[in-house]
């Protein structure tokens, strides 16, 4: 019991991590990018790369991934999204569902369709007894690293210059251009931030949730549920939502196998009805 | 000059004009119907695909309805098809075999559907809105999965028996009454739409996209038209997915997939939306475009796909039937100058 409830907690963290990523674009820059996936999965698929051909550590996977999706990031948003930020919802999806198609192909095509393993580093492996409850290492790795990860996040955005530079040019561009904020660095910094965090969330689930071409397409469903359920204006809102979608459906899958994902969606679209901003957002007049 | 000119701009000088002019068939339009007709003795060997293509159109022109009209953005469309192509699949294996009827009565459960969840759309945002529909959607994926007693499951459900249309045509293997049928189906039912559109409540809808807050403070019951035309699209796409289990009698998990609702988007926005026809040349080009890119990579063909995707947001705003309009207008214009000969 104790057990299952362990795992959902890691299972959400590591939800979290990957959702964060879109809570900061989709929240902060109101761009709805559902391509979010594809960056977890270049982190992710990075780290299988890197550790079985090349036998790169598994700790150095864990800012290579970080790293490279941020600069992925940070070239498709300069080339391609910024100019889709002043178009509508629609155009922003659709967009971002071709960069899903595409990535799907092209991770098929130069990877192959299969199911990619890794192997943790012994030092992540096994249990070891914790209150009394035998936890995994590496979940409560990912915990740990998780954690640290919320905390700071939530400081650099509510607690420094860039934090509230960047909440100034997303309320209100053109007078935060008139004080002097360079709003389209900000924007490519955050958006490359984001997508950072996305590669992160791939390397770290990619032994918990397995990685194939379908991962970004898989995943979406379960990204947009974690920010939509908490909500896109605080960050507490996703945290507390992927810990409660993240034991509800290891617990769900455990208990009562032939529900399977059904508690989520419902979950999500009785929140939905009941409060349209999210469990913890606050209504916005946008 | 000015009669060619007034031939692609009709009756656009009055207000009435303005607003009857889209309401008149124009002599392409009908040609359009006549071709498809005859496609009928002229292609026997492709009927197959037409009929694919009859009832995909039919499922995007229910898509433009909510989202080119309305603007209510759905990721989860394809619930209505789907639950269509159930309830007619179910109602032919257990002996109810008249194919209008069937069509009526799956037309009518997944309007009921639609009306239901149409309040859940009345609140929140476009990504409230979106999460809802593919919510929806999900949902009865896995509740289809789930009571695979009654949907056989991941196996599909089998043993669909349809009888002979309108008690005359029975179903041949070639497709021929298939794609008459579908066709057919697919008229009757633009029309209604065309008519729909160009009626006031059509203007309304269209007000209501561009400004839903000053239509209310107009005095527009906004809500209440948004569950209206919600619920007829979710009736045209039931009825799209009857006529594929009809069809095809065979009905499978796969038409609740997710990728069904992103191909309906994708084939309206290549087509041109907030524009019929755009339904209807969208299918018809993305269907072609399918068949010639799986030719070539089988494998690979959403690369593609997804590429296309890309660069009509990027570049083609308006799509198909956006170009065809810029192209038209710059031609009227020359021809006004008299700039060609």
């Amino acid at each position: 019991m104790l057990t299952i409830l362990f795992d959902g907690f890691a299972y959400g963290m590591i939800l979290f991590v990957l959702a964060c990523g879109l809570s900061v674009t989709l929240g902060l820059m109101n761009f709805i990018n559902l391509a979010h996936g594809a960056f977890a999965m270049a982190g992710g698929y990075l780290t299988v790369v890197l550790m079985n051909r090349f036998g790169v550590s598994f700790f150095l996977c864990i800012p290579a991934g970080f790293l490279v999706s941020a600069a992925l990031g940070i070239l498709l948003e300069r080339t391609l999204y910024v100019r889709l930020y002043a178009r509508s919802h629609l155009d922003q999806v659709l967009f971002s569902i071709g960069l899903v198609f595409m990535a799907v192909s092209g991770i098929d095509y130069f990877m192959g369709a299969q199911q990619q393993l890794i192997t943790l580093p012994p030092s992540l492996q096994g249990r070891v007894n914790l209150f009394g409850i035998q936890v995994g290492v590496y979940r409560l790795f990912v915990i740990a690293i998780c954690l640290v990860l919320a905390l700071a996040l939530q400081l650099v955005l509510t607690r420094t210059r860039f934090g509230s530079q960047l909440r100034a040019a997303v309320d209100d561009a053109r007078v935060a251009r008139g004080l002097g904020i360079n709003v389209s660095l900000i924007f490519t910094f955050t958006f490359a931030f984001g997508s950072g965090l996305a590669g992160l969330g791939g390397v770290l689930g990619a032994e918990i949730l397995g990685m194939d071409p379908t991962f970004p397409l898989k995943f979406m469903i379960y990204f947009l549920v974690v920010i939509s359920v908490g909500g896109t204006t605080t960050l507490t809102g996703p945290l507390l939502a992927s810990i409660l979608l993240g034991i509800a459906d290891v617990a769900g899958k455990y208990y009562v196998p032939t529900v399977g994902s059904f508690i989520i969606y419902t979950i999500m679209v009785v929140v939905l009805i009941l409060r349209p901003q999210g469990l913890f957002g606050r209504a916005t007049t946008r | 000059m000015s009669l060619l000119s007034s031939y692609f701009r009709p009756d656009t000088a009055t207000a009435t004009g303005t607003l009857l002019a889209p309401a008149r068939w124009r002599p392409l339009e009908i040609l359009f119907w006549l071709v498809a007709a005859s496609l009928l003795w002229l292609a026997p060997s492709k009927v197959l695909l037409l009929n694919e293509i009859a009832i995909l159109a039919l499922f995007v022109l229910s898509l433009d309805l909510i989202l080119g009209y309305a603007g209510i953005v759905s990721l989860g469309h394809g619930a209505f098809l789907g639950l269509g192509a159930y309830v007619a699949g179910l109602l032919g294996k257990h002996g109810f075999t008249d194919p209008i009827a069937g069509l009526l009565v799956a037309g009518a459960v997944s309007g009921l559907l639609g009306f239901v969840t149409s309040f859940l759309l009345l609140r929140g945002s476009d990504l409230t809105k979106l999460m809802v529909t593919l919510g929806v959607a999900l949902i009865l994926r896995e509740l289809a999965n789930k009571f695979s007693n009654i949907t056989g499951g991941a196996d599909g459900l089998t043993g669909v028996v349809i009888g002979p249309v309108l008690g005359l045509f029975e179903f041949d293997i070639f497709g021929k009454t298939a794609y008459a049928y579908s066709l057919a189906v697919l008229f009757v039912l633009f029309y209604v739409a065309r008519r729909l559109v160009n009626s006031p409540y059509g203007l309304l809808l269209r007000a209501i996209k561009g400004n839903s807050l000053r239509t209310g403070a107009m005095g527009v019951p906004t809500n209440r038209r948004l569950v209206q035309i919600y619920t007829i699209a979710a009736i045209y796409a039931g009825i799209a997915g009857a006529l594929l289990a009809q069809t095809s009698q065979f009905v499978s998990l796969d038409v609740l997939d997710f990728h069904r609702s992103a191909d309906a988007l994708l084939i309206l926005v290549l087509g041109g939306s907030g524009h019929l026809w755009g339904a209807v040349i969208g299918s018809i080009a993305f269907k072609f475009m399918y068949d010639y890119l799986a030719a070539i990579t089988p494998q690979y063909w959403q690369f593609w796909l997804g590429l296309v995707l890309v660069l009509i947001v990027l570049f083609g705003k308006g799509g198909i039937l956006g170009f065809v309009q810029v192209a038209r207008d710059w031609l009227a214009h020359r021809l006004k100058q008299g700039g060609v000969p």
